[in-house]
């Protein structure tokens, strides 16, 4: 596969339907492989610069950290990887280990302090608290953070690069880049066609720590907020027989964690599910997703949505055509395969119905 | 004028909150319970509209594209989203107002950065955040402040009208782009008001032949009230005299 190196230079579209029939488009043909009666569902978090150069002050040393997830709703506080000397352009599996981080430490992470609260169960990942009122914790994060970033992309990333289109509250850590999809003139043809086009917002994780044994325990808990609005758009769809098609892996986590009882909730959550081979998805009918090499974590979860002979065949073509991998490479929209049914249950006043992919409904009494 | 009093619940970005219009649309605002974010260049003058009046400071030049995402992250953040954005902050071009052909190049380049490229690029960089609160069902509204010369052609007004006529063309554009997605991008004229930009562009005028910055403060919230689902707009009257 190609590493995309340039931001958001993603254009071209695989497509493996419910048939395992595959199909190549321009990505800006994406509304004519949806029906009307479907919903499309996108992460509209903006991605925070979550990198910031720093000192560990105990022993001087130069230090970077990654903020990569919460804890709590404490807005100052995080879970962050650290790492030496050094930045994104060595490869993170050969960046420096941080100093020995004890708690009470004080990282200077310009014009923030922040504080060692603990580590978690591993040299460089910590819990962490920054001295800061609000205001300083945001003016902060505008000043002196960078999005996180890797080697393949050779420019440092500037903010306008990690948001999608949808963009809102500053929540994820790495963009939820299945989303730089998205363009305005997209969700014009989307309503043209009778697509309905919903958000949610999920805290979308990091994607590599450097450690392999660090890396199996991604992604970490995401938060996430559904709202009202969408959980109307998702049960109009399905009572319609129209196929939900989530923009991204984070958006399956967050919908299939916040259904995991049998009824799509609004709200905020904290998505502790992984979607893999064995998962049976109880909401979402297809997914658009960056491309992914076999053996990544990524490339692992559409597992929940495909078979394993299936996606080494995308695979091939995928090789085959030249298509780029990585957050600004092209796209793939995978249906669900046709016998695997979804289960989500609605309350709808006394009725409840289920439904399938096909947009069969039942109803059951309750 | 009908404007409702109680906008608690709103989320209002004002570029140019601390001085003039922006001002009296911070504090009107604020007293009707909306919640606000200002933007401005001078750290000190934000620092203190912000503790006068509880909103949330930003600092920051919306005539510089470095500025704008880092404007609109903090924007996003303090607020938990954006119902409402007012680009109002303006730069006169050159002073003392130069005819055409006395015009730097660079001045014209300076008052087209700050009165079109720069509502442009913030607009761009929260439409995410306002497309998002009007699917909620919340209403969106872009108001780009402009002005009669926007429209009529003032000897000496060159670098300044031209930047607003293109600002108001540019909403135009945007509301109809825009309006599918429930968005509703507003450009109005406040009118003649007695502020500092006003002092600095006709030095000799008389301050009692101006409009006060309240008083168009409170028709552009009206007007902003009226674009805002019906709704919201009923919501029940405050205390507010
Ligand atoms: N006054 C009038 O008679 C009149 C008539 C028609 C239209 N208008 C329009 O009304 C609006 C407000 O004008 P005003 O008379 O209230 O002006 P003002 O009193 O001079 O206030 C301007 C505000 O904008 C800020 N500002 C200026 N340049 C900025 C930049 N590049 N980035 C961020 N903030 C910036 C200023 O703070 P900093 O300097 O600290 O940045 C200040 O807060 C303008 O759009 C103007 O064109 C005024």
């Amino acid at each position: 596969m190609i590493a995309a190196n340039r931001p958001q230079s993603g254009s071209r579209l695989l497509s493996l339907d419910a048939q395992g029939l595959l199909r190549e488009v321009s990505a800006t043909q994406l509304p004519r492989l949806l029906r009307r009666g479907d919903v499309v569902v996108a992460n509209d978090a903006a991605t925070l610069p979550a990198s910031f150069h720093g000192v560990h002050l105990p022993t001087g040393e130069a230090i970077e950290v990654r903020l990569a997830g919460k804890l709590d709703d404490d807005a100052a506080r995080f879970v962050a990887i650290v790492f030496g000397a050094g930045n994104y352009r060595t490869r993170t599996e050969h960046r420096a280990p941080p100093p020995l981080l004890r708690a009470g430490d004080r990282l200077l992470l310009g014009s923030l302090v922040a504080e060692v609260e603990r580590s978690i169960d591993h040299a460089r990942v910590i819990a962490l608290r920054f001295v800061a009122s609000e205001a300083e914790l945001w003016s902060g994060f505008a000043a002196h953070g960078k999005p996180i970033q890797y080697a393949h992309v050779v420019e440092p990333l500037k903010l306008w690069d990690v948001w999608t289109r949808a963009a809102t509250m500053p929540m994820a850590f790495e963009p939820p880049s299945a989303g730089f999809a998205l363009t305005w003139k997209m969700l014009d043809d989307f309503a043209a066609r009778g697509t309905e086009f919903a958000t949610l917002t999920h805290a979308a994780g990091i994607s590599s720590t450097g450690d392999a044994e660090l890396d199996k325990r991604l992604p970490f808990d995401e938060a996430y907020v559904i709202p009202e609005s969408t959980v109307r758009a998702i049960r109009r769809a399905k009572a319609e027989g129209g196929r939900v098609v989530a923009i991204g892996t984070t958006v399956v986590r967050a919908l299939e964690h916040a259904s995991r009882n049998g009824t799509l909730r609004a709200g905020r959550g904290v998505a502790t599910n992984r979607l893999g081979p064995g998962t049976k998805l109880k909401l979402v009918d297809a997914i658009v997703s960056g491309v992914h090499a076999a053996g990544e974590s990524h490339y692992e979860l559409l597992k929940a949505f495909a078979t394993g002979e299936q996606l080494q065949k995308m695979t091939e073509v995928l090789e085959l055509r030249g298509f780029c991998n990585h957050e600004f490479g092209d796209f793939v929209l995978i249906e669900r395969e046709q016998s695997r049914t979804t289960t989500c249950v609605f309350a709808d006043g006394n009725a409840r119905m289920r439904y399938s992919n096909r947009g069969q409904q039942e109803g059951l009494r309750s | 004028m009908a404007t409702s009093n109680d906008l608690s619940g709103l989320r209002v970005a004002v570029t140019g909150g601390t001085s003039g219009l922006g001002l009296a649309l911070t504090r009107a605002f604020r007293k009707r319970g909306a919640a606000v974010a200002i933007v401005a260049r001078t750290a000190e003058a934000v620092e203190r509209v912000a503790r006068e009046t509880g909103a949330a400071g930003i600092v920051g030049d919306v005539g510089v594209k470095d500025d704008i995402y880092p404007i609109a992250l903090q924007i996003n953040g303090r607020l938990g989203g954006l119902d409402v954005l007012i680009n109002n902050a303006s730069s006169l071009g050159p002073v003392p107002l130069r005819l055409l052909g006395d015009t730097d190049c660079e001045d014209l380049e300076e008052a087209i950065a700050v009165n079109l490229v720069g509502p442009f690029r913030l607009t761009k960089a929260l439409l995410g955040a306002l497309a998002a609160s009007a699917r909620e069902g919340r209403g969106a509204v872009v108001l780009n402040i402009s002005s009669d010369a926007a429209v009529n052609a003032y000897a000496g007004w060159g670098a300044y009208g031209a930047s607003k006529a293109a600002l108001k063309h540019l909403s135009a554009i945007w509301n109809e782009e825009q309006a599918a997605h429930g968005v509703r991008v507003l450009s109005l004229d406040p009118g003649d008001m007695d502020t500092a930009l006003h002092a600095l562009a006709v030095p000799d005028a008389d301050p009692a032949s101006l409009k006060r910055p309240e008083t168009s403060a409170d028709e552009l919230i009206a007007a902003i009230v009226a674009a805002l689902p019906p709704q919201r707009a009923a919501q029940p009257v405050g205390g507010y005299a």
